[in-house]
């Protein structure tokens, strides 16, 4: 087994909730509570949950965009939260992140080019001569045409900015990148294209993803781990065989159930879960999920499980697995 | 099965400074009493208009049905006056939306939103809705009905807003039940909850759906019949089992094909080239042709016309076309 491009120990962020006239703090939302994850070189590491399981928050802790309150990220053997400011801010062209929503992350009265080309001249990667050059090269790479390079973000459609916002994190030449629901505001058509993309610029860069998605078809089609997760835990990690072959989770069981396949009058088992997500900042005690847990004995709501290794590389929170 | 609604050649179009956008150009379809049909596409093909158009909101200051027929079990909907429209809407034809949190009234609790439609439809009075709008919380599979009834819609999740609206959409127990991506901003174990409960509703009531969506999933799973929209145009429609298993235009097939299957492997997706056209920019052809695969010279210059290509299956498509003339 490679050494770890990055590795995520029992992570924690908190955000604290304030309230009344003096603005004091009454509670906290555990958005990450305890997470593990290793990713190696070369990998596409899936993260999926759904809104408000904490999955965003991993992508930016993990790369040091926000504060952890607890756990250690190492970047290559860095931890990355004892670096000084300096030294962090060399390190930030590896470590990159593409949102979900691109046209709200380009200022619309730079143009496309300057936006790609900004980041090299911030960080001294490229003199003003080269930058045009490397710019056009990595427009090409990610699909777009060189007089893209002088027009302004509103000239173009969703999955042409999915495609700028690819090559502005791609131009710094990074190694690794959190990809933040990337293909989830796109058409089919284009998602397609885009997914497509990530995979091809996986195999010519060597690149390494955190990819995060509600999405599991288009995890499933495109990690080679994946990791489940529920109110800021992690229910489940396997390598993507394992997990949709066989989920051992009952969340994760219940997720792949509830997956509309287009196939019509497919008969398949499906585990409609019970009432909505808890609230984050009141999350059930015990396991989070026992409250919606179709199988959850006494032991799940006075007893957190442990996440602990049941073989291969799986990992489980589960009492009854 | 009797016709419940049927759209003849539906033109909407928007008036821009830029031109004439036509969102909707000649779209017909009809639903069926007790069926569920499904409007697919991408963003922009005009599915949400043709849907606003049955409702009577696509006209506004920049838009304007400019041709075709809406009839409504006997009635032509767009010969109505205001008040016509106004007692049909919410009682006969209701619609939820994508966006739950956006078409609830923020200051003013979910119960009441719920007992509006019967005060002004059915005429209850304000107890009997109350406990009636108490009921359709329940039967929507929400717990403590008695005191969500008294919350206002920011302290409610966007599934249980959603839930509200279905409540309210269904209280007047409209034959026609229109819902714009109805489940798209929610969770997919919400999505699931959802969409049983739409079929449930569906089977108890004999209502008839129009749904419109752009994900494959939940047409294969709610649909009976699938029109397929791209740029304000049905290119294809119908049966669902006959429409997935057996796609004859090059943009069904691409949009079924590029979408990644659970348990169904592949290394590369097909995707489909280029991006949808410029509205404003359409010329007289087949406005999928500088995508398409198959593309010939007609269908850079001529229209296909939607023609019958199976039982219950119809095709706007050149590749076909040619073979119907010659038969």
């Amino acid at each position: 087994m490679s050494e770890p491009l990055l590795d995520i120990r029992r992570l924690k962020k908190y955000f604290p909730i304030k309230s009344g006239l003096l603005n004091r703090t009454v509670g906290q939302v555990k958005a990450v509570d305890d997470i593990s994850i290793t990713i190696r070189p070369g990998e596409t590491f899936g993260l999926v949950g759904e809104s408000g399981s904490g999955k965003s928050t991993v992508g930016r802790t993990a790369i040091r965009l926000t504060d952890k309150t607890e756990g250690e990220v190492a970047f290559k053997g860095v931890d990355l939260y004892a670096l000084p400011p300096q030294e962090l801010r060399k390190l930030r062209p590896k470590l990159q992140l593409i949102f979900q929503d691109p046209y709200s992350s380009l200022n619309p009265r730079v143009r496309v080019g300057d936006a790609i080309g900004e980041a090299l001249l911030e960080h001294g990667l490229a003199s003003k001569d080269e930058v045009r050059d490397r710019v056009l090269d990595v427009l090409s790479l990610c699909g777009l045409s060189s007089y893209h390079i002088d027009r302004f973000p509103h000239e173009f459609s969703g999955g042409q900015r999915q495609r700028i916002g690819i090559a502005r994190a791609l131009v710094l030449n990074p190694e690794l990148i959190v990809a933040d629901e990337p293909v989830s505001a796109l058409d089919v058509s284009i998602q397609a294209q885009i997914i497509n993309l990530f995979r091809r610029l996986q195999e010519t860069n060597g690149l390494t993803y955190l990819f995060i998605s509600h999405d599991l078809s288009v995890v499933e089609h495109l990690c080679s781990r994946v990791g489940v997760m529920y109110l800021g835990s992690m229910a489940e990690t396997a390598s993507r065989d394992d997990l949709f072959r066989e989920p051992l989770h009952p969340y994760t069981k219940a997720l792949l159930s509830a997956v509309p396949i287009p196939i019509p009058k497919l008969k398949r088992e499906r585990i409609v879960l019970k009432g909505d997500i808890p609230n984050p900042a009141n999350p059930p005690s015990g396991c989070k999920f026992h409250t919606r847990c179709p199988f959850a004995v006494a032991r799940c709501a006075e007893e957190r499980p442990e996440f602990r290794h049941v073989g291969g590389e799986r990992y489980v929170a589960c009492h009854l697995v | 099965m009797r016709d419940l609604l049927t759209i003849e050649n539906l033109r909407t179009h928007f008036f821009a400074p830029e031109g004439t956008i036509k969102a909707v150009d000649g779209v017909s379809l009809r639903v069926r009493e007790g069926e569920t049909v499904c409007i697919v596409g991408e963003s922009g093909c005009g599915k949400s208009i043709t849907a606003l158009s049955v409702m009577g909101l696509a006209a506004g200051s920049s838009g304007k049905v400019v041709g075709g027929r809406i009839e409504f079990d006997g009635r032509n909907l767009l010969e109505l006056d205001k008040n016509e429209l106004r007692t049909l809407r919410g009682h006969e034809i209701a619609m939820i939306f994508q966006e739950p949190m956006s078409s609830l009234n923020p200051v003013l609790p979910v119960g009441e939103q719920i007992m509006e439609p019967l005060i002004e439809h059915l005429k209850l009075g304000k107890k009997a809705a109350r406990a009636r709008a108490i009921e359709l919380i329940a039967q929507v599979g929400i717990a403590r009905p008695e005191q969500i009834a008294n919350a206002y819609p920011h302290e409610l999740s966007g599934g249980m807003l959603q839930r509200i609206m279905i409540a309210a959409a269904i209280s007047c127990s409209p034959k026609l039940l229109i819902a714009d991506e109805p489940t798209t901003a929610l969770d997919v174990t919400i999505q699931a909850q959802i969409l049983d409960m739409l079929r449930r509703f569906k089977a108890e009531s004999n209502m008839s759906i129009l749904l419109i969506t752009h994900d494959l999933g939940v047409v294969a799973e709610m649909a009976d019949y699938v029109v397929v929209m791209y740029a304000g145009k049905v290119v294809e429609e119908g049966e669902v089992t006959e429409l997935f298993s057996h796609p004859k235009h090059p943009y069904t097939k691409g949009l079924l094909r590029s979408k990644p299957i659970l348990n169904h492997r592949q290394d590369e997706l097909y995707a489909i080239p280029g991006q949808v056209p410029n509205p404003l920019e359409l010329t007289v052809s087949c406005y999928f042709h500088d995508r398409c695969g198959q593309c010939m010279d007609v269908c850079r210059s001529r229209e296909p016309r939607l023609r019958e290509a199976g039982e219950r299956h119809r095709v706007a498509c050149w590749l076909y076309e040619e073979a119907v003339a010659y038969v």
